[in-house]
Order: structure tokens, then sequence, then C-alpha cells
């Protein structure tokens, strides 16, 4: 279906940026755009965002955008919110913060818990593609088990990662936080939708967005989409939100793919098809599908266990 | 109007008369005061601000270049390994020229873990594109924070400024401090309204990446804003000294410097011990003086040429050390007289590290030490206690 001229929305994240074909952080970022509107202010952590938007002399955003340094966006943000509101302009837009897995889940974490403890009126984003990926697919805490990465390599020894990915949307939801979700950058519209209510919450907001990366993952630049649409057919994505500390709406998986669906199509696990051992590191993943689509069902996602080897 | 007060609560009561809007900090030995006196305001309703309590001075720094980037004046304070942590958002902030006012109460490093003053954890940002101003007491410091802000904003310059006080010293001593008129203060330094500031209706990119064609650019600008800093910092003080009848003058003061012959240069509190020490020794006929110099950065090598020549001998005093070299005010002293034929012989003392009392008798020495005809070397240490050295070596 495409949309009528008039009706295009405006991309306030400029085409002309420097993202590579492919790319599930780039669409994100335009989602995100599309949702909040232009009455925003962005501050971006450093990584893929920030560099392929931000070559000086050009800029692709359309929204007021700073850039200060990996670890710090929250508290940047933090320091946005509280000016506009000493200065009487807490009504000009609302703050995000654009921040990948690395700069979230690893560095960044300290400067998040405090600005989600402090209530900061603040929407934390962060584009989730599970390595640190402007350096060149480093291994995060955010990289899945068994993925293949320049610092988790698999070897004679090693199926890769060998640990499962941090909770993040859990460690948020227990500050106590209003609003917690998790989306995926294969469902646009449940996207919009959230972001929105990231928006709209009065406090700080954490969502955290899946989005693969063609390049680091190893997958054609064509399926992008088709992947991420897998991570969650497969449990291996829960698409869920926290709203004032209980799991609510949590995407239901009617027809559940293999993992092997999901995992055959990357470079980063393709070792687990070839190694002694990798069937039963499948299985181990499988189980961990299987595990998240039951605990999901009911429990708080809060403490519950992670891959067991 | 002069009030006996801690130096910490001056600094709070500057801040107050400066009106920040955003005020973000995390409490460090001897900082803690400064801090605490400000929240009190706050919770008073004396100071309408925003206090953010952040959970590290990285993030205070982090929250005040986001609160500048927003068009907020900002206020933070810190020290020691406060300051170490903040290190890489220093220069950011810098490089983004971001107007942030920063008291820094000057405390040793770790290891070991000293929470007593020297110089070398602001010496240690040397580099980072911020203003660094000394204070020799308590009502310096006050008046340095409302002149910090107008330098820092200044569209000239536009670049942060540490105000350093010597930790305890000063942060902890009750004195006699000048008070600061409000109703003078505003009229000194009027809101803080910049041009480029995060806003939707204009929106702007702050932060970018700089390739190899532009990054130079950059820092020169950065340096050329540093440099004009030597103009306008001595301007500022002098109008401030107009409205207020306190003139501190510019990036030195010479104390007894007209017809000496032997001078010795230092930093910050202890400069007060040194300039007693010259009148005992005026007294006596020998003909000394002393420099203190405020502005470290920007470094007034133009000053200290014209204030040096002629001298037979000068010495410095290094609050800090550069470890496998020697003190840093020396080396740029001996930077700044390379050029000069008639330069005068130069020597470097380290001494008052980690709180370490710098009594006159160790000025007296230092006097001594310079008239004596030695060849000049680098930095020696003063005041070694050579039991402690002895016992640890057994």
């Amino acid at each position: 279906m495409q949309a009528k001229e008039e009706e295009r929305p405006t991309d306030l994240l400029a085409s002309g940026h420097r993202a590579c074909a492919g790319c599930g952080a780039a669409l994100t970022i335009q989602a995100v755009l599309r949702a909040t509107g232009a009455n925003v202010f962005v501050a971006n952590s450093t990584g893929c965002m920030e560099i392929i938007s931000s070559q000086y002399p050009q800029s692709a955003w359309k929204v007021p955008w700073i850039h200060s340094l990996f670890e710090n966006a929250a508290a940047v943000a933090s320091g946005i919110e509280v000016a506009l509101k000493a200065l009487g302009r807490d009504e000009e837009g609302k703050v995000v913060v654009i921040a990948g897995d690395g700069g979230t889940v690893d560095i960044g974490l300290q400067a998040i818990s405090g600005m989600l403890e402090r209530g900061h009126d603040v929407c934390y984003i962060c584009y989730d593609n599970e390595a640190y990926m402007n350096t060149g697919n480093q291994r995060s805490g955010s990289t899945p088990f068994d993925a293949s990465t320049t610092t988790s390599p698999f070897g004679k020894k090693s199926f890769g990662n060998d640990r499962p990915k941090k909770n993040m949307p859990a460690i948020a939801a227990a500050h106590g936080i209003a609003y917690v979700a998790t989306t995926s950058v294969a469902y646009p519209r449940d996207l919009a939708k959230k972001v929105q209510k990231g928006i709209a919450v009065r406090g700080p907001a954490y969502l955290q967005i899946h989005a693969p990366c063609n390049v680091g993952w190893g997958f054609d630049s064509a399926k992008t989409i088709e992947i991420a649409r897998l991570a969650v057919e497969t449990g291996l994505w829960m698409m869920y939100e926290i709203v004032d500390g209980e799991l609510v709406n949590v995407m239901k998986v009617p027809r559940q793919q293999p993992v092997e669906e999901y995992l055959k199509q990357q470079r980063r696990f393709a070792h687990l098809f070839k190694m002694p051992g990798g069937e039963a590191q499948i299985k181990l993943i499988q189980d961990y599908a299987n595990y998240n689509l039951e605990r999901y069902k009911a429990a708080s996602p809060v403490g519950t266990r992670e891959i067991q080897t | 109007m002069r009030e006996i007060m801690e130096g910490s609560h001056a600094i709070a009561l500057a801040v107050k008369a400066a009106r920040p809007n955003v005020v973000a900090a995390y409490p460090i030995t001897p900082q803690t005061h400064i801090v605490e006196d400000i929240s009190q305001l706050i919770a008073d309703g004396d100071l309408d601000a925003q206090y953010v309590k952040v959970e590290s001075e990285h993030s205070a720094m982090s929250v005040c270049l986001g609160a500048s980037a927003t068009g907020a004046r900002t206020y933070t304070a810190t020290t020691s390994q406060g300051l170490a942590l903040m290190h890489e958002v220093l220069f950011n902030a810098a490089g983004m020229r971001l107007p942030i006012v920063m008291t820094v109460a000057n405390r040793a490093l770790s290891a070991p873990l000293s929470i007593w003053n020297d110089h070398q954890d602001s010496i240690s940002e040397r580099d980072s594109g911020w203003i660094q101003i000394y204070a020799e007491d308590n009502t310096e410091a006050s008046d340095l924070t409302i002149q910090a802000y107008r330098i820092a904003e200044d569209s000239r310059i536009q670049v942060p400024v540490m105000v350093c006080m010597d930790g305890y010293t000063l942060t902890h001593t009750y004195e006699p401090v000048e008070l600061l008129e409000q109703d003078l203060v505003d009229d000194f330094l009027p809101p803080y309204r910049p041009t480029d500031f995060l806003n939707v209706s204009d929106p702007k990119s702050f932060g970018m990446f700089a390739d190899p064609n532009y990054y130079t650019e950059f820092r020169y600008q950065n340096h050329r804003a540093l440099e004009a800093a030597k103009a306008v910092i001595p301007e500022i003080s002098s109008e401030f000294g107009e409205v207020f009848d306190r003139d501190y003058g510019g990036l030195i003061e010479e104390y007894r410097c007209d017809d000496a012959e032997y001078v010795l240069m230092a930093m910050g509190s202890v400069v007060g011990t040194l300039k007693d020490t010259v009148d005992d020794l005026r007294d006596d006929g020998v003909r000394v003086g002393a420099i203190k110099l405020r502005s470290y950065r920007p470094f007034p090598v133009d000053e200290i040429r014209r204030a040096l020549a002629g001298l037979e001998a000068v010495g410095i005093l290094d609050k800090n050390i550069s470890l496998g070299f020697e003190g840093a005010l020396f080396t740029d002293v001996k930077a700044s007289l390379y050029h000069d034929d008639n330069a005068p012989k130069a020597f470097g003392f380290i001494a008052g590290l980690g709180g370490r009392d710098i009594p006159k008798r160790t000025f007296v020495k230092m006097f001594d030490y310079i008239r004596e005809d030695k060849k000049s070397s680098n930095s020696e240490f003063f005041d070694l206690n050579t039991q402690i050295l002895d016992f640890q070596e057994v």
C-alpha cells in the first residue's frame, strides 16, 4: 500500500543519512520520530545512530538533537528536562533518549538508573541490535546466547556468547516507573502505539526496540523485517508492556516457529549448524524460547531464570 | 557588608546571587558544605532553581551539559576523585562551548587516599578547555563565582569556568566575607540569553562528529576563545571592581614586586602566607616579592614575562607534580621565559601536597634557596620527612 503524497508523514530523520542499506536501527528511529512528531528533544548516545546522522556540517535531525558521550545520554536528557522546567518551557516538547543496547544495558546503566529513579519526564528508547555494531560487532550485555561476535567468537572451545541477554526491561521496571515496553521494528503499528504511550506518560518511560543489524548479524539487507518478525514468532524476542509494575499486553504467538528458522538465516549462529554439539545448543535456545512464551503469560518478568546451561 | 561565615556558605550565597536555573551535584569531601547549603537555600525558597541529585559526578556534569545546551544557567561543584570522574564530560562541555560554572574545592588525588588540599585535581584537567581561576581567600572565591558567569557567558568566549578554592583551607574556614548585594549582582550579571540552544522552533544539532577536514578548526576556535579570555578576565574584573569596589586585578597579582630581586610565585590560599613572608623579609631589608597566579588557563604568558623581567631569580611553588618530570606551573613559567634573553633563573618547588601545611619558614627556605647561586634544575621537593622515607625502606 502506498500512501498518497500529502498523507506521507514528514520524515524528521532526513533521507541521505549514512546508515547501511537494510539498517534496522535507522528504520526504528524513523518510526519513533513519526510517532513522536516534531515537538521532541533528542539526547542521543554515541553509537551507530549518532554517527550515521551527524557528520558535520550535515545533520539528518529535524528536531533539536544533542549527542554528548556514550554513557551519559540519560543524564543529558535529565538536564534538558530540568532546564525546560526551570525556564518555564516544559510544554515545548518531550525529552527522548535514543541509545543503542551497549549504551543502555552496559556503559549507560548507571546514568539510566539515576534518571529513572529521580523520576525525570523522559522517554528512554533503546534500539537493540544486540552488540556493539558501531565498532564492528563486539559482544554487549544484550547479545543473545551463542551469538558469535568479534569478542565472543565461536571456536573449538566456544559456541559464541556464553551468556543470555541481560533483562533490561525488568531492570527498568524495578525502578517502579509507570511504563516499560518492548517492541520490534517489524511491528510499526505496535511500535508507534508504544512510543506514543511512553511519550504520554508523565515521568520516566523505558522502551526497548528489537532492531536487527544485517551487517553484524549476517543476513541479506532485504530481510531485516523478516528476521525481526521471526525473532518474535520463535519466542526469542518477547513483546509486552509493564504498566505500573504489571505485565500486560504480551503479544501472543499463535503459531510458534522453531528457533532454527531464525538462527539458520544469520551468520552469527551459522556455527551451531556445523559444529559438533551445535544441535544441543540449538535445543537450549529452543527451550529458552519455549520458556519465554510460558513465563511471560503470567508471572512478572522480573527476576525469572535465564538460560540454564 | 562584611560577615563572618564559612567559605562554603559564602560560595552558596554567591551561587544564589547568580540565579542559576539548574544545579546538579554529587557530594564529595570537602565540597559537601557548598552543595548542602545550596540545597537548604532551595528548600527554604531562597533560591528558585532545579537541583538534580545525581548518582555520580559524571552525571552531574552531564546534567549541567544538557541543561546548559537547553539555555539554562547551570552550576555544579566537586573536587578530586569527582573531578577526575567528570574528565571526559569536561572536554565535551568545553568543546560544545557551554558556559557552565563549577567550584572546585581543590583536593589531592588517590592513591594514597587523601581528603586534604593540593592542586593535583584541577591541574590534571589542564587541557580540558575550561578556564581555571584560583582564589586566595573566601571573598575572592565568592566574587569570582559571579565573575565566572560573566566570563563564561561572554559572547567572545563561551567556554566553561572552574573557580578553584583550596579544600578545607578555604571551604571549611570561617573568616570575614564581603557579601554580594543582590541588586548589584543583578545589574552586573543579567540573565543568560544564549543565541544557540536546543528548542523545537529552531531545531539545532549539538555534539556532531567532525572528520579530519573539520576537527582541527573546532579545536583552533576553542583555543582562540581561551586566548581571548586573557583580555576578558581582567576587563570583567575591573568592571566588577567599579560596581563592588573590589578589584583583584587580572590574570596575575604582583605583591611588592616593584623593586624586587627575588620573587616566589604560587596559587591559592597559600599566597596569604607567602605575602606575610615577603613582608617579614622586606622588614629585614631583603628585596623580595610575591606573584599570585590567578588564571592558570588561559596561562598569562605575557604578564609573567613582564613581571619577571630583570629579576635575579624566581621560585615557583607547585602543589602538584607531573610525576616523572616536575611541577606544572614551573614547566609553564619556564616555557613562557624561554624566548627572553633577560629571563631570571627559575627554581621549582613541590610542597603542600595532600594537605601538608606550608608555614612561613618554608617560604623563607625557598627564598634562601633561590638567593643562593645555584644552577636551575627540575622541581625540588620541600619539607620531605626523611624519617618516614627511611622507615618505609626497611
